[in-house]
């Protein structure tokens, strides 16, 4: 990778690379014919429908106050779900890379067991397990804490759906990151603390924004686990997902698509914030090549 | 700094690394851990680094036990084959990692560190490319950058593990020298793994020889080379040919003939001979070692001549000048040299 992208820069930009293999024009129509009915043109779709109220229009459904509420819930809850799939997700492909105990495989199949379930199973097992009077749940009701129906339930039910994406880019990334370089620190006079922020941390940045990103955009477009746990109620725990299908039950499409449109930029925005630091990182550090 | 190794006995899950090793390392002086793969050479080193913990005996450095410290209490420069930069930190920061990292007391300022790191990328010949990442930099420069990171921390001993394994064979030679120069200008004591026995002759003080976990010979490389104490090594060290022969009236026998060959104080009975390639004369009289060419090709200066000796058809090597006139003849008849003879396992 780092040799295409210098030599891109030595070259200046070119439209067509020189390569053994033929067939780059069919590959890219192919590309680009595939690109375009699966994504292309349903967001396109997106753009337009809600375009149809005109600039002003548009402004007055995405800022009215229920969707700004929605929204504010969808983002914050993804973000903090987000943020503590990293923690745990990266202690977790630690174990799983670092380690060797009984039952390893089978705790690693495990981990991709929330890709495979249908979101609205885990939904409703992780209400009954949250709920005040759930096998978990109980434990919090007496501190007046609630898990369910709240948006703590609804970063609940993100991390669940969220943990895979994490640790599965994290794993390849810190089987790769050698012990040698642990080695190297601890000669050098560096503790195990020092070893761990200093080392082996920075060098799984990368892999840790890919996995937060991939985790976050999950948790924002999450639907089915999390209507049932959140409660729905507007302003608290109404996520945009929700609303998204409220407007369309009142046959209110335009305000639908107008929810849709703007969720879609904000997770645009921040995914390509995310892509632009890791891939500078990768051309910096070389990871990933 | 000198390193005592005494009576040190590794196993990992039971499958016995080293046997009962014993070296003294003195200070000052580059020594090379030389052996084939499995041999333990590694395993010894990374014990002295602190990397591994031996399971029996001790080592020391000085008169201090440090069998019981950590990695870091032992503050050893450990080189890596693999370089094990840190990949996301320029080559400055690497560099002064090992100072950064101490403890606030006996850390030197941020102005101290830099400066020292600075120092040391001029002794490594990389002054200009600190702000560099590892990524940008070609093997030999990683491995210099390695060095100098190592030599920071100003370690009690360096421990390098096959430092140029990885890097092709000019620049290998370029940083051999170049590794030879700094340690007679910086004076550490400096103990290399390596498997590549022109690596160990030319650049170390001395030689340890290692094999299935055990020491075969130690000694300067004029001494191991010219006297091998063991077959493994004369095999190991340099180019060999051997050949086995049968001992009698105090001279050598191969197929039913004498050789011309004295047998010292060998005891009667069956032996292994050992010459080098190099180290023959060609001579036109009965009591020597003919045989038919079976292979005869040229190998830069000189011709490599392969014998099939005797009736059992031992195959032989030996070195020619390559425009001798011999290497045009389908049988040779020399003598060697020098030789060694063992007693036939």
């Amino acid at each position: 990778m780092s040799t295409a992208v210098s030599t891109a820069r030595r070259q200046g930009w070119s439209f067509r690379r020189p390569s053994v293999i033929p067939g780059f024009g069919l590959t890219l129509g192919f590309t680009l014919t595939y690109f375009s009915l699966i994504i292309l043109i349903p967001l396109l779709a997106l753009a337009i429908r809600s375009a149809g109220l005109g600039p002003e229009g548009f402004w007055k459904a995405a800022t009215d106050p229920r969707v700004l509420g929605s929204l504010r819930v969808s983002f914050v809850t993804a973000l903090i779900a987000a943020g503590v799939n990293v923690v745990f997700g990266t202690l977790i492909a630690w174990v799983l890379v670092r380690y060797r105990f009984p039952g390893r495989r089978i705790f690693d199949a495990i981990i991709d067991l929330p890709f495979a379930l249908p979101t609205a199973v885990a939904g409703i097992a992780l209400t009954a397990i949250y709920a005040p009077n759930g096998t978990v749940g109980w434990l919090f009701a007496p501190l007046g804490w609630r898990i369910a129906y709240t948006p703590a339930g609804i970063v609940i039910a993100m991390i669940f759906i969220g943990l895979p994406f994490v640790v599965r880019t994290i794993q390849p990334i810190l089987e790769e990151v050698s012990h040698e370089i642990e080695e190297a620190s601890a000669t050098l006079g560096a503790n195990r603390f020092q070893t761990i922020t200093k080392v082996i941390l920075p060098s799984l940045t990368p892999a840790i924004l890919t996995g937060f990103a991939l985790a976050f955009a999950r948790g924002v477009g999450e639907y089915g686990s999390i209507i049932f746990i959140a409660g729905n109620i507007p302003f608290v725990s109404e996520i945009a997902p929700l609303l998204i299908y409220i407007r369309l039950q009142e046959f209110n499409y335009v305000g639908a698509t107008v929810i849709a449109t703007v969720m879609l930029l904000l997770s645009f925005a921040l995914l390509f914030a995310i892509n632009l630091i890791q891939a500078w990182s990768r051309r910096r550090y070389g990871y990933g090549n | 700094m000198e390193v005592r190794v005494q009576n040190v006995r590794k196993e990992f899950d039971r499958f016995p690394a080293l046997h009962d090793v014993s070296l003294d390392i003195r200070s000052g002086e580059l020594i090379a851990l030389l052996g084939p793969s499995g041999s333990g050479k590694t395993t010894l080193l990374r014990l002295i680094a602190g990397l591994e913990m031996p399971t029996a005996g001790k080592i020391f450095f000085g008169d201090t036990d440090a069998s019981e410290k950590t990695v870091q209490e032992r503050n050893i420069g450990f080189v890596f084959q693999h370089y094990a930069l840190f990949r996301h930190m320029t080559i400055l920061e690497n560099v002064s990692f090992g100072l950064k990292v101490r403890p606030r007391s006996s850390r030197p300022p941020a102005g101290e560190i830099r400066r020292r790191a600075l120092e040391l990328l001029d002794l490594v010949q990389l002054s200009g490319l600190e702000k560099r990442y590892p990524n940008q930099l070609s093997g030999g420069q990683r491995q210099r950058v390695a060095l100098a990171r190592a030599l920071a921390i100003e370690p009690a001993v360096l421990l390098l593990d096959e430092p140029f394994g990885a890097l092709d064979a000019q620049v290998r030679r370029e940083l051999r020298k170049w590794l030879r120069e700094i340690h007679d200008r910086t004076g550490h004591t400096t103990v290399f793994v390596t498997h590549d026995q022109e690596e160990a002759l030319e650049l170390s003080d001395r030689l340890c020889v290692m094999s299935q976990g055990s020491i075969e010979q130690v000694g300067t490389p004029d001494s191991v080379y010219d006297q091998p104490t063991s077959p493994f090594v004369f095999g190991f060290i340099g180019e060999s040919s051997e050949l086995p022969v049968v001992v009698e009236n105090n001279e050598l026998w191969v197929g039913g003939r004498a050789i011309g060959v004295p047998a010292g104080d060998a005891k009667p009975g069956k032996a292994r001979l050992f010459f080098r390639p190099h180290d023959v004369e060609l001579i036109e009289a009965d009591a020597s070692l003919s045989g038919v060419v079976t292979t005869s090709r040229r190998v830069g200066g000189t011709r490599r001549v392969e014998l099939a000796i005797g009736g059992e058809g031992q195959h032989v090597e030996v070195d020619l000048p390559f425009d001798h006139p011999a290497g045009e003849k389908s049988r040779l008849a020399f003598r060697p040299r020098r030789w060694k003879l063992f007693p036939a396992a």
